[in-house]
C-alpha cells in the first residue's frame, strides 16, 4: 500500500451522513482544533520521555529543566520566538484589524471589473 | 475509576499527585500478540490523549450536559408546549437545541473519527507486514473458513458502525486484516481500559457468570455469533479448554486476524467461520451446548435479530443454552435523560439499530424463536479485567452512556 494511499484510508469518511452539532463552519474548525489539541498533547509526551530519559542516563539532574534560566541573549531570543509565534497563529486577527482601519479597500474582483472597462 | 498506583507504597513522596490519580491507564499496559500492530510512541500518546478525552467527556462535561438539561431544556419544552416531555427522541430533539448538548456531542463525535484515523494510520501503514504474519499463522489452517460469496446485509453496509470505515468486512488487498487490527488496538480509547488487558472484560464477565449460575453446566461445542477478532470468545475457549469454540462473523479480515490472535495467544481450541448469523446452515441442528453472542444485537436488524433467534433455538441441544449480553434495555423507570443519552450512539455514532434494539421485547422475542418462557435466563454482569491494571467496571461511578462495561444478560434454556 502506497504511502498516500495509506494516509487516504487512514481518514476516510465512514459510510453514513456526518451530523453536525454545531454551525457548520464552527464544527469545521473545532475538529481541526481537537485534532491539533491532540498533537499538541501527543508532542508534550514525547518531550516529557526525553527529560525523563536524559535524567534516567545522567545527562539532566533532576530539577534541572525547571531550575533552568537563559542568559539575557537565550532570553531574548526565546522571548521573541513567542511574539513571532503569536503574530503567526493571530495573523487573521491582524489583517481583519488592519482591514476596519483601510478606508477605500477594494476587492480584487471590482478592480479587475474597473481594470476591464478602463477603455 | 481507579487504577492500582500503589498509593500507599512506602518510598511514594508526600502529596504525590498520581497516589490520586483516576482514570484510564497508560496503554503501554495493553496486551500484546503476534498480529497486534506495531505503535511508536506518538502513536501510543495518541491513544492515551483520546481516552482521556472521552474519560473528561463523560465525567467532567456530561454534568453540565445534565444540569443544562434540568435546568434548560426541561423547562424550555414544558413552557413551548404546556407538557412535559412524552419520550426519549422528544428529549434528544429537545436537547439538540442546547449549547451543552452540541458541544458535548460534537467534541464526543470527533474524538470517534480521531480514533478512526488514529488507529488506521497504525494498522495501515503496516498493513502488509501484519498481514504476512497473520497469513503464516493461519494459511493451510482448517480453523479457518472464509466463503468470499458472502454478501454483506444492509445492516452492515449501509451505515459504518460507531464511524469505523470499512467496517468488520472491508478489505484492502487479499489476504488483509487491517480493519481487525485497527479495531483490535484502537478499541482501548472508547473503553478506557475498561475491557482489560486483551479487550476480552465482556468474555471473562459472561464465564464467570456462568460458573456461578450454571456450576454444573460443561459445554462441548461452543458458538460465539458475531465475534469479530475474538475478543469475548476467547476466554469461554479458555474456561472450558474440553471445549470445541467456533465464532462465526461477516468479515474476513476480523476472521483472518481473529485466529491468528488466538494461536498467538496460545488458544487452539476455537475456529473462525466467515457466515451470517441469519443462516447457520453449515450447522446441523442440535449442534451446540452454548451460544453467545456479546454487544451484537444492536449492530441487526429486527428481521435479522428474529432469523438469528430462531437459528440459535435450532442449533442448541436439549438443556442447551443461549446468552445475550447488551447495553440494558430501555424501560419506563429509566429516565428520559438516561434514555436520550443512550440514544445518542444511534443517531450520531452510526449504530441504526441500537435505539429500536433497545426497546424490543427480548423475552416476546425469545418465545417467538421457540424458547419456553419459562426458560428465560436474566443478570448482570460487569466487565472482568485484572484490577492491578486495569479500572474496575464494578467501582466506576462514571457513566458513559452506553459505553461502560456494565452489561445485561439474556438468555434461555433449550
Amino acid at each position: 500500500m502506497s504511502y498516500t494511499e495509506a494516509l487516504n484510508l487512514a481518514g476516510a469518511k465512514p459510510a453514513g451522513k456526518r451530523p453536525y452539532f454545531l454551525d457548520e463552519q464552527v464544527e469545521r474548525v473545532l475538529a481541526i482544533t481537537m485534532t491539533v489539541v491532540q498533537e499538541l498533547a501527543v508532542a508534550r509526551q514525547r518531550v516529557d520521555t526525553l527529560e525523563r530519559l536524559l535524567q534516567a542516563k545522567g545527562v539532566l539532574a533532576d530539577g534541572e529543566i525547571d531550575a533552568f534560566a537563559p542568559g539575557p541573549v537565550a532570553s531574548a531570543e526565546r522571548q521573541m520566538w513567542n511574539q513571532e509565534y503569536i503574530a503567526r497563529v493571530l495573523r487573521i486577527v491582524q489583517q481583519e484589524n488592519e482591514a476596519a482601519m483601510q478606508a477605500g479597500d477594494v476587492a480584487s474582483g471590482d478592480v479587475g471589473d474597473e481594470l476591464a472597462s478602463d477603455a | 475509576m481507579k487504577t492500582s498506583q500503589t498509593p500507599h507504597s512506602p518510598d511514594a513522596p508526600v502529596n504525590d499527585p498520581s497516589a490520586a490519580y483516576d482514570g484510564p491507564p497508560d496503554y503501554r499496559v495493553i496486551g500484546r500478540h503476534a498480529v497486534f500492530p506495531q505503535t511508536d510512541h506518538d502513536e501510543i500518546e495518541r491513544i492515551n490523549f483520546l481516552a482521556q478525552m472521552n474519560r473528561h467527556l463523560a465525567a467532567r462535561v456530561v454534568p453540565g450536559v445534565k444540569a443544562a438539561y434540568d435546568n434548560r431544556v426541561v423547562p424550555g419544552f414544558e413552557a413551548k408546549h404546556g407538557r412535559p416531555l412524552a419520550n426519549r427522541h422528544e428529549a434528544r430533539k429537545a436537547m439538540l437545541e442546547d449549547p451543552a448538548f452540541q458541544t458535548w456531542s460534537a467534541l464526543r463525535r470527533m474524538t470517534m473519527e480521531q480514533r478512526q484515523q488514529a488507529g488506521r494510520w497504525t494498522a495501515l501503514r503496516q498493513a502488509e507486514r501484519i498481514a504476512r504474519i497473520a497469513a503464516d499463522l493461519t494459511d493451510g489452517d482448517e480453523r479457518l473458513s472464509l466463503d468470499a460469496s458472502l454478501e454483506v446485509p444492509r445492516y452492515v453496509s449501509a451505515v459504518d458502525h460507531h464511524c469505523m470505515p470499512g467496517s468488520y468486512h472491508t478489505e484492502y488487498f487479499p489476504g488483509d486484516v487491517t480493519n481487525g487490527a485497527n479495531y483490535d488496538h484502537g478499541g482501548f480509547v472508547t473503553t478506557s481500559g475498561l475491557l482489560g488487558k486483551y479487550s476480552d472484560g465482556g468474555g471473562h464477565a459472561v464465564v464467570k457468570w456462568v460458573q456461578r449460575n450454571l456450576p454444573d453446566f460443561k459445554p462441548k461445542k461452543i458458538l460465539e455469533i458475531g465475534g469479530t477478532v475474538g475478543h469475548s470468545s476467547l476466554p469461554l475457549a479458555q474456561a472450558f479448554p474440553e471445549a470445541e469454540m467456533t465464532i462465526v462473523d461477516l468479515g474476513a479480515p476480523v476472521l483472518r486476524y481473529g485466529l491468528a490472535r488466538a494461536k498467538s495467544l496460545g488458544v487452539d481450541n476455537v475456529r473462525f467461520v466467515q457466515a451470517s448469523g441469519e443462516d447457520l446452515s453449515g450447522f446441523a441442528d442440535a449442534s451446540f451446548d452454548w451460544i453467545q453472542t456479546t454487544m451484537f444485537l444492536h449492530e441487526l436488524s429486527t428481521r435479522a435479530l428474529r432469523n438469528i433467534f430462531a437459528e440459535t433455538r435450532r442449533l442448541l441441544k436439549p438443556g442447551g443454552i443461549v446468552l445475550h449480553v447488551e447495553q440494558p434495555q430501555y424501560a419506563p423507570e429509566m429516565p428520559l435523560f438516561e434514555q436520550a443519552m443512550r440514544d445518542w450512539d444511534a443517531f450520531y455514532n452510526n449504530e441504526p439499530f441500537w435505539s429500536r434494539m433497545h426497546e424490543m421485547d427480548l423475552d416476546a422475542e425469545m418465545v417467538v424463536a421457540g424458547f419456553d418462557k419459562e426458560s428465560i435466563l436474566h443478570g448482570g454482569v460487569f466487565g472482568v479485567v485484572d484490577r492491578e491494571l486495569f479500572p474496575d467496571a464494578q467501582e466506576d461511578d462514571t457513566e458513559d452512556f452506553g459505553r461502560k462495561a456494565a452489561w445485561h444478560v439474556i438468555g434461555a434454556v433449550a
